[in-house]
């Protein structure tokens, strides 16, 4: 018996040597994507991977040659939860294979954990979607990203708000989150900086729906502009009350606003709201349209961040090639330096790993429904 | 001066929202020494059931003073189940046990009707209809609208209405009784499980208005809108003397008014280095300061252990 199957073995065995032997010439390489694909962020981490997909399979039927070799691109997709701790461990798990680049993080707060396990085991990383400064200002070398981050956002908004609307007196509201918080930092030292005057600094928390005494507060100092730092729970109803106290000024707010929930909460009162929102509108674009179209064919409609997931796939991709190297530690320095032009406008990153020229779009709510005004 | 006064008004809504749910703590622990955390929930399913009625009839084309009217009645006939309910369910049993024992229950209706809640309407926020027109006047600067006078004329009616309900009808004199002490209204021919039951009900009445209003006001409602609520409305029953009727409306308007001048002038007083992040922080500070001058609140009597 014994002696039968160590024959089958061995024949087995030299199986494999000539299948290794004829698929020799082909170049692994391993692309890990994380991101919630359970809980109730599951549509975007899927979105996200939908993006990341289409790129590995285009370059696949491309046909990539990488030192000489033909590259087989394998996409590996984790589950994060969108949960920072989870999101470590998954990463734990891409060091412990020897991952080739990851994409992702989606969440900033999953993002920044897990970009020290990446930093420490020398993996580059992309995140398509993560917003927050915090990302890119640890320092690392393996740390980029797509995604406009908050202080970009923060200063599009201020120049927005002092150029186009020629506001000089600003009141600001935030909701003392670390992404509110962070946010109305950054748009009230740009705006002090172009010249505007901050008149009130008022605050609330991400439970509140009471801000009829804030307004009130705010009013009696006469803003042209009232800016609010936070979500749409808390906007909606704030943009009603603001409308109620006949506050004359413009409320403008960031992208927790610019979601079709604000509307909804705001009812009337959404009308003319001004809020801005990270990243290019695709749909502008002749790049944007083929990516859509392709996009749509395949996976349906989009639903956020695939386009920057599809993007941020490509650039490590063509990193690799430039380096002729699958290796982080030899395209590393490829990627950095990187010149490219994608379905998101150009792609180049900044000496912190932030995509330079972060575009930012402002919207505002025309007839029930957000219209890019640039 | 405009702005001291257009936070009055602010805190004048504010306050009787709060002095409507105060009553309903006030009314329950009045009788049974019982603290009704599951009330801010009532409140907020007050809300659900209106609104939801309030759709359909929209649906229906209906105009707009029988929609508000249904969907009034409705919503007070669903949250007088609930309350009756509760009662029977959760604490009748527990009439005589220890006193943790009713209130650690109390929290757990609290929770179960929030997740029934969630259940039903889902975590997403059910929006007020923008059916009533709302009007604006101007007082010295300061604004009202026709939806803020509304608020404040129903809870007027509603707590004068009380007040009839309470000094001289035979039911108030019974709840009066009851409340007094049990076991002599008893002796007396009172049936103590139709007043407690018909306080309940009469508590989660209050509630369902309150409800709708909060809706209205905000324009919307979510399932864990009660929470917050409740807590609040729990602190001006308090502030008033809780298990008195005048202390709960007295303790909801004033703690409505000094969130909203707390909110509105603590920047400026303090120099900026309290915000209006720390409004609520403000309503408790002069709450504890109430508490340590006159523990029983304001219009509260000292009571001993009851036997």
């Amino acid at each position: 018996m014994n002696k039968k199957y160590g024959y089958l073995s061995l024949i087995l065995l030299a199986m494999n040597g000539v299948a290794s032997l004829t698929f020799a010439a082909e170049l692994a390489v391993k692309i890990g994507i994380a991101g919630p694909l359970t809980g109730p962020q599951a549509l975007l981490g899927k979105d996200n991977e939908n993006g990341a997909r289409l790129a590995i399979d285009e370059m696949n039927a491309v046909g990539v040659t990488i030192a000489g070799q033909k590259a087989k691109f394998e996409l590996i997709s984790e589950d994060d939860q969108a949960d920072p701790r989870t999101a470590t461990i998954v990463a734990q798990k891409f060091a412990d294979q020897q991952i080739n680049g990851v994409i992702g993080h989606l969440n900033s707060g999953a993002t920044i954990p897990a970009s020290k396990i990446y930093h420490d085991a020398g993996i580059a990383q992309i995140s398509p979607s993560a917003t927050a400064t915090a990302y890119t200002a640890q320092g690392y070398n393996t740390a980029f990203r797509l995604m406009t981050n908050d202080s970009q956002q923060g200063l599009a908004l201020a120049q927005y708000v002092t150029k186009q609307l020629k506001a000089k007196q600003i009141a600001i509201i935030d909701d003392r989150t670390a992404y509110g918080q962070g946010l109305a930092d950054e748009f009230e030292k740009d705006a002090k900086a172009a010249g505007a005057t901050i008149v009130a600094r008022e605050y609330t928390h991400d439970k509140a729906v009471d801000f009829t005494a804030v307004l009130t507060a705010l009013k009696s100092k006469k803003p042209q502009v009232v800016f609010f730092a936070g979500m749409s729970p808390q906007s909606g109803p704030m943009a009603r009350q603001f409308a109620n106290l006949q506050v004359k000024a413009q409320f403008v707010s960031a992208d927790g606003t610019r979601t079709p929930e604000f509307i909804k909460l705001a009812g009337a009162a959404a009308e003319g709201v001004i809020a801005s929102a990270p990243g290019v509108v695709l749909e502008q674009t002749p790049e944007g349209k083929v990516f859509i179209n392709k996009f749509n064919v395949k996976y349906g409609v989009i639903q956020n961040y695939a386009a920057y997931a599809y993007e941020s796939t490509l650039t490590l991709i063509e990193a690799m090639k430039a380096a002729q190297s699958i290796e982080p530690a030899k395209y590393l320095p490829f990627l950095a330096k990187i010149q490219r032009h994608g379905a998101i406008g150009e792609i180049a990153f900044d000496a912190k790993g932030d995509i330079q020229k972060g575009k930012v779009t402002i919207y505002q709510v025309k007839q029930g429904h957000w219209v890019a005004l640039n | 001066m405009e702005v001291l006064l257009q936070q009055c008004i602010n805190g004048l809504v504010l306050g009787s929202i709060y002095a409507i749910v105060a009553l309903g703590y006030t009314l329950v622990y009045g009788i049974l020494r019982l603290i009704n955390f599951a009330h801010g929930e009532v409140v907020m399913l007050g809300a659900m059931i209106g609104l939801s009625v309030m759709q359909k009839l929209i649906n229906l084309q209906w105009s707009v003073l029988p929609i508000i009217f249904i969907s009034l009645l409705i919503a007070m006939i669903g949250c007088m189940t609930i309350g009756y309910l509760i009662e029977r369910i959760a604490y009748r049993r527990l009439r005589h046990a220890p006193n943790l024992a009713p209130l650690i229950t109390a929290i757990g209706v609290s929770i179960v009707l929030q997740n029934i809640a969630m259940m039903i309407w889902g975590k997403e926020f059910v929006v007020f209809p923008p059916i009533i027109p709302i009007n604006y006047y101007s007082i010295h600067e300061a604004t009202i609208n026709s939806l803020q006078i509304g608020i404040i004329c129903l809870s007027i009616i509603m707590m004068l209405g009380l007040r009839y309900l309470i000094q001289a009808t035979r039911l108030g004199n019974a709840m009066r009784a009851t409340a007094q002490n049990t076991e002599v209204a008893a002796l007396m021919g009172i049936n103590i499980n139709h007043i407690i039951s018909f306080t309940f009900i009469l508590g989660s009445a209050l509630a369902a208005v309150a409800g709708l209003m909060v809706a209205a006001y905000y324009g919307l409602a979510h399932y864990d809108m009660g929470f917050i609520l409740g807590l609040k409305a729990f602190t001006a029953a308090v502030l008033g003397g809780i298990g008195n009727l005048t202390g709960a409306m007295l303790g909801g308007l004033l703690l409505g008014i000094i969130e909203s001048i707390g909110a509105g002038y603590l920047g400026d007083l303090t120099g900026g280095i309290l915000g209006s992040n720390y409004q609520d922080v403000f309503a408790f500070f002069v709450l504890i300061t109430v508490l340590i001058f006159k523990p029983s609140g304001l219009l509260g009597q000292a009571s001993g252990e009851r036997p």
